[in-house]
């Protein structure tokens, strides 16, 4: 069966499987190259293995739920959206969510999710208590961070090279409504940009959305937004008796792939110049629903279909702190010259990083998307120099096309997870299209 | 004031699962029963976590004819809805070498089932109300070589469904019958089916949801199903036997 990640880039060949049990489970580890697959919505080619892609759908149970902790334990492939849905109007939310609520609890492990609060609360990784990981051995291993920690810490954003994630504990948060505060702060470059970001690091969320086709004096201008959850007080009176209540708006279909001239440079040129404007005239606080805040492109099916058959690929990488600005204006300037721009290009102010192969680091870092072409993926290669030149890496769930060299001189700790590879699973278990790709 | 309660027959299978999903969202109260009723535990706890209701485990057997009377006069609780996901595809070309293998097909799609949702039926007229529901299949609407036998089956479970239907027109006992057409289930595991025409058990279980708001007799699952039902039923028998559908 053709199978392919979100960005419908690459598109490969492979033997899929979808056990039922724990023992079918462990008994498709006979076969070469496991790698388990959640919802499919890594970007590339990190959760296929042309000889054994393993579903995890029909591990989609929660098995309990304690009000004292928020501690929540479930099966790798729950989605988000079903935890928020039985969740969300009890008052609870995830600590760390990503920009898509249909990823499963296994694939934000395996990818060490991050979110708008990374700044705060650090990755997925921060609210995990333990998990059940099945290893190359065909044992079902309980870890945490005091218990068999070397494999919870290379698990976590382990790409699930470690084993297969079958369960998971982590926490949510209490939350009082289902509104966020949302105040939007509009820079008119990237210096702007970036100390807008710097003066809010004690707001809960933060992200810019930014124009990155604008050149010259007006290079990274962007509209920061930054949020907090509301209290009841804080809601119009007749939102106050429910306040978590949640508004379930109407989805959209994109039916089928775009041409792909939809996609011009003229065209994203002014939806970008538009969406600047407008976001910059619109009032400056707002009060939004969590879902049109943390998951706006959700409202849209298959919007991946906006790019054409061929697909698209996502650029996401990070640059550390104290060389980010030279960093990101090298990235704006390379991609601005190009004229490849996407509808929606993000800056974000990263906290500190975790351990294992976890991508975030204390930085920023930048993600935009670009239909495939072979102009954009050599754009796509200079850019991964220019990270590189500064000292930056790239995020794997993101990532469909970067060379073994590239992820090689990016990433000192790739040695230490191949030696923990090889020291628990002996001869490879675990491998998916990515890996091979990359060496790792 | 009671509550609702559904009760899910065959409740371990993709779409008998899918169903206890959707009513649980509605608030039902949720029997599951099937055989083996320990390894619906698991369920049992994760419906009752994500939708706040009361989910009960019983053992059934669709098979065991003589203990559907007690089976549902041991219920804490008559249910209101029943919804039965019986069913066992089998294997055509095992079926028609051997017939114990033939028979246990059209038990399992046709007696099993037709015997519960009578016993069902009769405790719903005496109390006055209830809706019944037989997930049946496209396959029953005409027989082809492929798989006839449990064709054959699903035949009988639409038409028994049909005469119950009709027995009860004047009272308040309703009954659906469900044509779900090719699901993406345990039971179609491996066969490289039509994207457009399958349906998801999710989906399965959201028309079942509108058939019972609409209180609807017979739904398909996608509204295309019945048009090429249609064609196939409407095919002169001549043509009809050279075809390999």
């Amino acid at each position: 069966m053709k199978i392919s990640g979100w960005g419908k880039y690459p598109c490969i060949d492979a033997v899929t499987r979808a056990p039922r049990s724990l023992p079918e489970l462990i008994d498709c580890l006979q076969h070469r190259h496991a790698i388990a697959r959640g919802n499919g919505r890594a970007y590339g080619d990190s959760a296929i293995s042309a000889t054994n892609t393993i579903e995890m759908k029909h591990f989609d149970r929660i098995h309990a739920f304690d009000p004292s902790t928020g501690q929540l334990i479930a099966e790798a492939g729950v989605l988000l959206a079903d935890v928020l849905t039985a969740f969300g109007p009890k008052g609870w939310f995830p600590r760390v969510t990503p920009g898509t609520k249909f990823v499963t609890l296994g694939g934000m492990v395996a990818s060490d999710v991050h979110g708008k609060n990374h700044h705060k609360e650090g990755s997925f990784s921060r609210c995990i208590d333990w998990l059940e990981v099945i290893t190359g051995t065909g044992e079902l291993v309980r870890c945490s961070r005091t218990e068999n920690s070397a494999l919870f810490n290379w698990t976590v954003g382990g790409m699930g090279l470690t084993g297969i994630i079958f369960k998971i504990a982590f926490r949510l948060r209490p939350i009082e409504s289902s509104w966020i505060k949302q105040t939007t702060l509009v820079a008119q470059n990237l210096e702007q940009a970036f100390e807008a970001f710097e003066r809010s690091m004690d707001a809960t969320y933060s992200v810019a959305w930014i124009d990155c086709l604008a050149k010259g004096k007006n290079l990274g201008r962007s509209l920061v937004t930054l949020g907090e959850h509301a209290a009841p007080r804080d809601l119009p009176k007749r939102a106050r008796h429910s306040p978590l209540q949640f508004l379930r708006k109407t989805r959209l279909t994109i039916p089928f792939d775009f041409p792909s001239f939809v996609l011009n440079k003229y065209f994203v040129q002014a939806f970008n110049a538009l969406y600047f404007w407008l976001g910059a005239l619109k009032p400056h606080t707002a009060l939004v629903n969590w879902e049109s805040y943390f998951y706006p492109l959700d409202r849209i099916q298959h919007w991946n279909k906006i790019y054409g058959r061929k697909g698209f690929a996502q650029f996401q990488c990070v640059i550390p702190l104290d060389r980010s600005l030279e960093g990101m204006s090298a990235l704006l300037n390379a991609i601005s010259e190009s004229g490849s721009g996407s509808f929606l290009a993000v800056l974000k102010r990263f906290g500190e990083q975790s351990k294992g192969l976890s991508f975030p680091m204390s930085g920023y870092t930048l993600a935009l998307d670009f239909p495939i072409s072979d102009k954009t993926l050599a754009l796509m290669t200079d850019l991964d120099a220019i990270t590189m030149a500064h000292g930056g890496r790239f995020y794997l769930a993101k990532d469909s096309r970067m060379s073994a060299e590239t992820f090689n001189a990016t990433e000192p700790r790739r040695e230490a997870f191949l030696q923990f590879v090889s020291d628990t699973e002996g001869e490879r278990i675990f491998s998916s299209e990515q890996a091979k790709r990359l060496g790792l | 004031m009671k509550k609702n309660v559904i009760l899910v027959l065959g409740a371990k299978s993709d779409i008998g699962r899918a169903i206890a999903h959707r009513f649980g969202q509605e608030g039902y109260d949720i029997y599951l029963a099937g055989r083996d009723a320990k390894t619906l535990a698991a369920d049992q706890t994760d419906l009752t976590l994500r939708y706040g209701v009361a989910v009960s485990i019983f053992e059934f057997d669709a098979l065991a004819l003589s203990t559907h009377e007690n089976f549902v006069s041991d219920l804490p609780q008559l249910p209101t809805i029943a919804v039965s996901t019986i069913g066992a595809m089998g294997d055509q070309a095992k079926s028609q070498l051997s017939g114990t293998n033939a028979a246990l097909v059209m038990r399992s799609n046709y007696e099993g089932p037709a015997s519960i949702l009578a016993v069902l039926a009769s405790h719903f007229e005496s109390r006055g109300f209830g809706t019944l529901i037989g997930v049946s299949s496209v396959a029953g609407e005409r027989g082809r070589a492929s798989n006839y036998v449990y064709g054959s089956a699903k035949a009988g479970l639409t038409a028994f469904l049909s005469g119950l239907r009709n027995r009860f027109a004047s009272t308040s006992v309703h009954v659906i019958t469900v044509l779900p057409g090719f699901v993406d289930t345990k039971m179609t595991e491996g066969l490289d089916l039509p994207a457009g025409l399958t349906a998801m058990p999710s989906e399965v279980a959201d028309r079942i949801f509108f058939a019972v708001k609409h209180q609807r007799n017979v739904v398909y699952v996608k509204p295309i199903w019945w048009a090429i039902m249609m064609a196939i039923k409407l095919l002169p028998e001549f043509l009809f036997k050279r075809t390999r559908l």
